[in-house]
């Protein structure tokens, strides 16, 4: 659709080598994404997606070429998921600690390296900005801790624009319900309208 | 007997299977080395094999559109969709393909060793993309057969059943109850009779009707009931694709009232199929009007799921507005 009708938009596909347990020559034949692209007609860099620079060179140039040419691009950003799927997944139960020991390339410890290289970070700089950081991030997560859970209303809210008259219904009944029964639903009872 | 869990019992009635039929094939995303994100295949491609029991790209319809060349070709097809969320991009190859291969074909090919399995429902703080309901959006599709276990028993001679029958099924797993539900389950291979409920107790005053992990829920309120003095009739439906009217009419016309329960939302959840069925079967002996207990008519919500399922307490107040009526 996008090549056909030359929409200026990038499709950023970001090839980690993994879905869940799944690797990636398990998951497409030839080489990674990119070949895709081509075969669409859609114009296409591969980027190693680990190094930050080079990726935001990649999709600067993208950039160029969808709003000046109107079409499309493709990037394939070419990384390794360094961590697991989430936080129900263990991949030690499909991967080797070899195989992830091969893959230390974290893009995020790589630009810093870069920053420091150009003295534009000190390792004394790094850690106290780390700990600022991780202390705003618990700060932030401890007042979240104790901002109540979403009011009743808002299980109908965003559905439509505005709750169908069906819907409606069925939250009053509920709202009737809870009214009743209080000590059942504890997080909601107390604030409802 | 063997003391297992559902993912146990659905392992072993897929084993059973990969011995029976050489050609038979297990294949769904990460189903192989890993043995499914549930492990509901675990140890099955140590067993048979990478060419018996392998990972699919990331592709539902693909998933579907392999199963029905390979079930059209006579091998038992038993395809994962690693959520029932998921299945929707298979939906084209489920409801056009699966379902009319043998009416377009006047019979000359179909693809009844066709089966999905999938796990459905909530209660596992999965939010809107894992913890939905859709059986009623197959059941509106003729040509599918659709089951929904209750337990590890159920599960494993159902499973069994739907891979026997000889049209496309489709196997609702209750992942809710994958580790939670254990019990006696036979070592040995048997079925369940497709399209037949089960009364799973007699009562007189209601009866309540259920399946998969809400049997649970509609048990606990007709026991509360049974606490003040009403009986309840519980029947888990097992079928949902045909489902068993006799049993349901029977047991309705003894007790007049009816309350139907599930997880996913009330407008056209297969609920109403069943009111509307039996209000015809029954329309002289009911009591009171036949309740549905069901989910709101919203995406599945993550912070108020306690709000939003049917949960005991509001089948057990359905009970009493039925008993009152």
């Amino acid at each position: 659709m996008a090549a056909v009708h030359k929409a200026p938009v990038i499709f950023f596909a970001r090839n980690n080598g993994y879905a869940i347990s799944t690797p990636a020559d398990e998951q497409f034949k030839g080489d990674g994404i990119a070949s895709r692209g081509v075969g669409y007609g859609i114009k296409t860099i591969r980027v190693d997606g680990s190094d930050a620079l080079a990726v935001y060179a990649a999709t600067k140039k993208a950039r160029e070429i969808a709003a000046t040419q109107g079409e499309p691009v493709l990037i394939e950003s070419i990384a390794y998921r360094l961590g697991a799927h989430s936080t129900s997944d263990d991949p030690s139960g499909y991967r080797s600690k070899d195989e992830e020991a091969n893959y230390k390339a974290c893009p995020i410890e790589r630009f810093r390296k870069w920053l420091v290289k150009q003295n534009w970070l000190d390792d004394a700089e790094d850690i106290k900005a780390k700990e600022t950081i991780r202390d705003d991030i618990l700060a932030a997560l401890k007042r979240a801790e104790v901002i109540d859970k979403p009011a009743l209303e808002e299980l109908i809210s965003d559905v439509y624009d505005t709750p169908i008259p069906s819907l409606q219904r069925q939250y009053d009944e509920l709202k009737t319900h809870i009214k009743a029964h209080p000590d059942a639903y504890p997080t909601t009872a107390g604030r409802i309208k | 007997m063997a003391k297992m869990n559902m993912l146990h019992a659905i392992n072993s009635a897929l084993e059973i299977t990969m011995n029976e039929h050489p050609q038979a094939c297990i294949f769904g995303e990460d189903v192989g080395y890993f043995g499914g994100v549930f492990r509901a295949t675990s140890g099955l491609q140590e067993k048979y094999g990478k060419h018996r029991v392998f990972n699919t790209p990331l592709t539902e319809q693909g998933i579907l559109g392999f199963a029905n060349g390979l079930a059209a070709f006579g091998a038992p097809a038993l395809a994962e969709i690693q959520f029932a969320d998921y299945i929707f991009p298979a939906f084209d190859q489920i409801v056009n393909e699966s379902a009319k291969f043998r009416y377009r074909s006047g019979n000359e090919f179909n693809v009844g060793n066709l089966t999905i399995r999938t796990p459905y429902g909530g209660g596992i703080a999965g939010g809107l993309y894992h913890s939905q309901s859709p059986e009623a959006y197959f059941a509106h599709t003729p040509g599918l057969k659709i089951v929904v276990p209750r337990n590890p028993y159920q599960a494993k001679g159902l499973l069994r059943a739907c891979i026997k029958d000889d049209n496309p099924v489709l196997f609702f797993e209750p992942k809710r109850l994958y580790r939670a539900s254990t019990g006696e389950v036979p070592e040995e291979d048997y079925s369940i009779e497709l399209g037949k409920a089960e009364v799973v107790q007699e009562g007189t005053d209601v009866t309540l009707l259920a399946w998969g992990a809400q049997m649970e829920i509609v048990e606990a309120a007709a026991k509360q009931a049974s606490e003040q003095g009403i009986s309840c009739e519980v029947i888990d439906l097992r079928s949902i694709l045909p489902w068993d009217v006799e049993t349901i009419a029977k047991s309705v016309t003894k007790t007049g009232r009816l309350i139907v329960s599930h997880e996913a939302p009330i407008t056209n959840g297969f609920g109403a199929e069943i009111a509307a069925t039996i209000a015809q079967e029954c329309f002289l002996h009911l009591e009171s009007p036949i309740l549905r207990v069901c989910g709101l008519d919203t995406p599945y919500p993550l912070a108020l799921e306690k709000e939003y399922v049917p949960d005991a307490l509001k089948v057990m107040a359905a009970i009493k507005q039925s008993v009152n009526f």
